[in-house]
């Protein structure tokens, strides 16, 4: 709970800060209140959670999730200071920020529907805002507005999931919803139907094909950072909010609901892939790959075994980590060309040898090479699908998996195989470099060392 | 008054609220205009209020109620959101038809 207080304190004094005249002092001002909010959260972790008021739980799940959620915000300010910084209204943008991180921290530790749906709806009209922030580019204000336009359709469907399973259960409550799901073996009509539209509203959040058409748009049109910011934090609490809904209600009546999560796994990692190969903008590529690996994340929810979750957490943590180094350093190029295909990362070996490192390393880790954290996710996914028995599930990933192997390689072939003709400085702003250090590190880290993450839930 | 709502059997009110937000899902997917795709999304949402106050009657159980207050409220942000990137858009576009939103392909 103090972790929501914390929060929610930090995104008003940031918007005080426009009127009061603090603006320079408000970054370290942010950092150390993300730091605070961090400690409070891991000072919550207990072998035996209270619920607040029946609505709101921090037990081991959501402890871990939101302090991995934090640690992605802290890095994701390092990385975007430099751009806000140019805007008049950095304090707008950074509020609108801890808003939805709020939304985030709350998406992971509801214990009741009612927070589910606040939480979900705090974070996404605040990254509705931010996709469209760059007033003057039309392609913000394109990306903003399907966003907009498809995330609140999505909205009506939860909605509606919610109010079906709301009039078979008689409560918005996950425990009571668990034992009348339990109790009720022989399969309700009306709780099955909300099941199943819970699912899609979800999936739409998660960018699950056959649900995904937004996306690659959306990352496309928004501004970089904000892609960054939607493609590491915004997926993480979306996946952590759909396993906790169906891990902790509907696990006693997954046969209705878990060969449809498996045409969406199957789908979204072959379509994921397979778009992300016939791409000429890395930035689109990486939106494709969002989606890619949002299929992977989804096998382990398929499985609901025990070790889902830390298989989720794991996952999502080393998967966000990558993505905001590999945006980092598309930030880095694009503003320095104007460009964001492939050609532009071309020759940034001899130019920046420390940029293509760590593009390399964070390639690396998305497409899952053993000494990377995302080959450690992946593998933990895969031991998760194989301990409940889902081969097939796992035979799709690893082929979609080598298909992704391709297009993340291509980035590295251009970097350092191709001819020199770039315009990538040799050297970057010192907060770009720290944040690089820090994600590479960690990416490397944490798969010397996964144990680190695995053992809090 | 709660006499007067349970004399309509609840599948009626089930079946309504369907009817209600398929037409809301039909507008969205079938209508070109920005705007009353908006107002399509706001049915949705109402279908939703109205089963929800239904299964909260036939419950007897106040927390569907308080709920639909937050629905509401919710929604109401979602709309002035919305419509601010509406006005965004249609100035640099001076269209409000979705037609519009074909920059980004691929």
């Amino acid at each position: 709970m103090n972790t929501l207080i914390i929060l929610s304190a930090l995104g008003v004094i940031t918007l005080f800060a426009e009127i009061f005249r603090f603006r320079k002092a408000l970054f370290p001002i942010i950092l150390i209140g993300l730091a605070g909010a961090f400690a409070a959260t891991a000072f919550e972790y207990c072998d035996n959670p209270q619920p607040i008021f029946n609505m709101m739980i921090f037990d081991k799940y959501g402890v871990a999730f939101s302090c991995s959620l934090i640690i992605i915000c802290f890095l994701w300010f390092m990385m975007a200071r430099n751009y806000f910084l140019q805007e008049t209204s950095v304090t707008d943008h950074f509020a609108l920020i801890l808003f939805a991180l709020v939304g985030a921290v709350v998406m992971v530790s509801y214990s009741n529907l009612v927070m589910l749906f606040l939480g979900i709806e705090i974070l996404s009209i605040s990254v509705y805002v931010l996709a469209a922030s760059d007033k003057a580019s039309i392609l913000s204000n394109e990306a903003g507005f399907k966003y907009f336009l498809m995330g609140s359709f999505a909205s009506g469907f939860l909605l509606f999931g919610i109010t079906l399973i709301y009039g078979a259960t008689g409560s918005f409550d996950l425990m009571a919803i668990q034992h009348y799901a339990a109790a009720s073996n022989s399969s309700t009509g009306i709780l099955t139907i909300g099941v199943l539209l819970m699912l899609t509203g979800l999936a739409f959040k998660c960018s699950l094909a056959p649900f995904h058409f937004w996306a690659p748009d959306v990352y496309d049109g928004a501004p970089t950072t904000v892609t960054a910011f939607m493609a590491s934090l915004v997926k993480t609490a979306a996946f952590g909010a759909l396993f906790r809904l169906f891990y902790t209600c509907f696990a006693g009546i997954s046969g209705q609901w878990t060969s449809v999560l498996w045409w969406f796994a199957t789908l979204t990692l072959f379509i994921g892939n397979v778009s992300a190969l016939r791409q000429f903008s890395v930035k689109r590529m990486l939106a494709y790959s969002s989606i890619a690996h949002a299929g992977y994340i989804a096998i382990a929810i398929v499985s609901m075994s025990v070790t889902s979750a830390q298989a989720i957490l794991y996952y999502t943590l080393s998967y966000s980590i990558a993505t905001i180094t590999a945006f980092t350093v598309l930030y880095i190029v694009e503003r320095n060309t104007g460009r964001n295909d492939f050609g532009a990362f071309e020759g940034m070996a001899k130019n920046n040898p420390f940029l293509a490192l760590v593009t390399t390393i964070a390639m690396l880790s998305l497409a899952g090479i053993p000494p990377t954290a995302g080959f450690f996710g992946k593998y933990y996914i895969f031991m998760t699908a194989l301990n409940s028995h889902n081969t097939q599930l796992v035979i799709i990933a690893v082929i979609a998996a080598l298909i992704g192997v391709y297009y993340y390689f291509r980035v590295i072939i251009s970097m350092y195989f191709k001819p020199e003709k770039s315009d990538i400085p040799a050297s970057i702003g010192s907060l770009h470099q720290i944040v690089l250090f820090i994600t590479t590190l960690l990416t490397i880290l944490l798969g010397v060392f996964p144990d680190w993450v695995l053992r809090w839930i | 008054m709660n006499a007067l709502l349970k004399e309509i059997p609840l599948n009626w009110y089930i079946i309504l609220s369907t009817v209600l937000f398929s037409i809301g899902v039909m507008g969205v997917l079938f209508r070109r205009n920005a705007i009353i795709i908006f107002m399509c999304i706001e049915i949705m949402l109402t279908a939703v209020n109205l089963l929800t106050v239904a299964f909260s009657v036939y419950h007897n159980d106040s927390a569907g109620q308080v709920f639909v207050f937050f629905t509401m409220a919710v929604a109401a942000a979602e709309v002035a959101v919305g419509l601010a990137i509406l006005i965004v858009m249609y100035r640099n576009t001076k269209s409000t038809d979705i037609d519009v939103l074909n920059r980004l392909r691929g």
